[in-house]
């Protein structure tokens, strides 16, 4: 599938802020801003809903935590029951450093998949670069165009009067 | 009035003016103190409540108190919780130095806000080290058992040739040499830091800050020997048969926590009164993350002590936690678990979310459970050691009520002494529109 972007290149992180202020007062949607490093602020200026990232982190420890007491609890008390330095076989404080990695464990993992799986990064991923430039120094914001690319105009004047260094339009395929 | 979001509005000094509504409170905290203190003193010397029929049950308890030279239990109470809530407030008082000085060797704009706070905690200093050393020289007795006559001395009948292998470091000439050069030290540099602050105020330019900087990173270190050998001394010799390797860390933790907490609290209070306008849910946010963290760190620090202990189940290190869980017909095993409750399990889960270290109510219930909390974790520390089975509370409570009116108000007297937003230091702006 094709897509039509017009693409407003900005030189300032601060103007392109604001830009991204004014473009979206003015009612006009940004499909995604591309930039060299992670600019402060930029989600709250985008409207980028926050993820959700932490509740599902906080499940995974629970599990993780849970994971590592069954464990223990049946090696250690019931599966093989063995008399360690006189503690008794269900010894809590002796599971704590076990029950602690596993949940960090259980908690990164689970994080690091999950983050992949919404975010669709595999191996191998083609990733779309709209301007390469946007990998060097400058700031590219993305407006997504229909088929005959009529908002352009209008969209050219607003990116320039809110700083674009130039508006170019670009066609993508495979989106 | 105090809104958490930010203000774009000019950078401008705020003066705290101190109502006679809040020099009220403070008064009637110490008042109320002084009303416990008495009740809890009166019923010591009078011997309601338990402690006289467990001493009078128990033989080998009564036996024991008899051949300690010392006060009646009453004067003992007092003494022991003087000297226990002294060590709780000027570990707060010196940690607002010790905050700040990070801040300025990491070269941290977002904490400048709160930094006339930290600034303002010092004020406890130097009354806290001269009641401490009075408290040392009244009743050192009663809290430290190595300070005993003849106890070094092999043909005395008090002899303990544990402690007298411990009078290369615990002799009091070298004792007092230490609590001196530790107060000095932090007095010291606290003053140093703060006039250097104020005098930023007056003349601006980036000079006093670079010269902060190397102040603090001198203090940092100093503070690092200083903060653990401090703890060994206050806290640690009350045990003196007793050492763990890591009980400096341990205190220091409890201390910097409690201190970020009361940090945070008077910020909260100011914000509430209208002040510290530039002050946002992102710094909050960021110091409720500080005090989530640093809870963890004190819980790790606890459990390393712990654990090793209850492994290994040596006589001579494990009594310490004997004392603690069970001892003396368990009247501070309840301590013992509530205290992992309210330092740990308490701000871990109530921090745990953003949105609750960015709002103003959660924030202040998490402060205030910490500065009790590890008030109540020193007050484990000590009392198991010198009180033994006839803790109590009431004198506590009052002691710790009187320290709290007259922190408060030296401290308010501090803020007021001048503009509570550093207005020349480098890093205000960013403070000012730090995000997190």
């Amino acid at each position: 599938m094709t897509k039509r972007f017009a693409l407003g290149i900005f030189e300032d992180e601060d103007v392109l802020l604001h830009a991204i202020d004014n473009v979206r007062g003015a009612g006009v949607k940004i499909y995604d801003v591309f930039s060299p490093y992670p600019v402060h602020g930029i989600d709250d200026a985008l409207g980028i809903e926050r993820s959700r990232l932490p509740i599902a982190a906080f499940f995974y420890g629970m599990c993780g935590l849970a994971f590592a007491l069954w464990m223990q609890i049946y090696m250690l008390g019931f599966d093989w029951p063995m008399i360690i330095g006189g503690k008794p076989n269900i010894a809590l404080p002796a599971f704590i450093p076990v029950s602690f990695e596993l949940t960090v464990f259980f908690t990164c993992h689970g994080m690091v998949i999950t983050f992949y799986t919404i975010c669709k990064l595999y191996p191998r991923i083609k990733t779309p670069v709209l301007d390469a430039r946007s990998t060097d120094d400058k700031f590219v914001m993305a407006i997504e165009l229909d088929e005959n690319s009529s908002q352009l105009p209008q969209l050219t004047q607003l990116l320039r009067t809110n700083g674009a260094s130039e508006v170019n339009q670009k066609e993508m395929t495979k989106f | 009035m105090a809104t958490l979001t930010h203000h774009h509005e000019p950078v401008a000094n705020e003066h705290l003016e101190v109502k006679p509504s809040v020099q009220r409170t403070f008064t009637t905290i110490i008042v109320a103190g002084v009303i416990i203190l008495a009740i809890g003193l009166l019923a010591a010397i009078l011997g309601w409540g338990g402690h006289h029929e467990a001493s009078t049950h128990l033989p080998a308890a009564a036996g024991h108190a008899a051949e300690n030279e010392g006060s009646p239990i009453w004067a003992k109470r007092l003494l022991v919780s003087l000297w226990h809530s002294n060590v709780f407030f000027i570990g707060i008082s010196v940690v607002g130095t010790v905050f700040m000085a990070i801040q300025y060797v990491s070269y941290a704009g977002w904490s400048v806000v709160v930094k006339r706070i930290n600034e303002a905690l010092s004020a406890w200093l130097l009354p806290g080290g001269i009641i401490m050393l009075v408290v040392f020289f009244i009743g050192r007795h009663d809290i430290f058992h190595w300070t005993h006559a003849g106890i070094m001395d092999p043909k005395s009948a008090n002899y303990d040739h544990i402690i007298a292998g411990k009078s290369g470091f615990l002799n009091m000439p070298f004792y007092i040499i230490r609590m001196l050069s530790y107060l000095f030290i932090w007095w010291t540099f606290s003053q140093r830091l703060r006039q250097l602050s104020l005098q930023e105020d007056l003349n601006g330019g980036t000079g006093y800050f670079h010269t902060s900087i190397t102040t603090a990173a001198l203090f940092l270190v100093l503070f690092a020997v200083t903060s653990s050998m401090a703890a060994w001394d206050w806290v640690m010799s009350v045990d003196v048969h007793w050492f763990s390797t890591l009980f400096g860390w341990y205190v220091f933790s409890s201390w910097w926590v409690s201190g970020i907490a009361a940090t945070t609290l008077i910020a909260i209070f100011l914000k509430q009164a209208g002040y510290l306008r530039m002050l946002t849910s992102n710094h909050l946010h960021d110091l409720g993350k500080l005090m989530f963290g640093f809870s963890i760190f004190w819980t790790y620090l606890w459990f390393s002590q712990f654990m090793l202990i209850w492994y290994a189940n040596l006589p001579e290190e494990a009594v310490y936690f004997n004392q603690r869980l069970g001892g003396f017909d368990g009247r501070y095993t309840w301590l013992f678990y509530g205290n992992l409750v309210i330092n740990f399990a308490f701000p871990f889960l109530a921090l745990m979310t953003r949105d609750a270290k960015r709002q103003m109510i959660i924030m202040k219930i998490v402060c205030i459970a910490i500065i009790v909390g590890h008030w109540a974790d020193f007050y484990l520390m000590f009392m198991p050691s010198t009180l033994k089975g006839e803790n109590g509370f009431l004198i506590e409570i009052g002691v710790a009520l009187i320290f709290l009116g007259s922190f408060l108000i030296l401290v308010t007297r501090r803020l007021a002494a001048a503009s509570l937003v550093p207005v020349n230091h480098p890093f205000i702006e960013e403070s000012v529109h730090h995000t997190t």
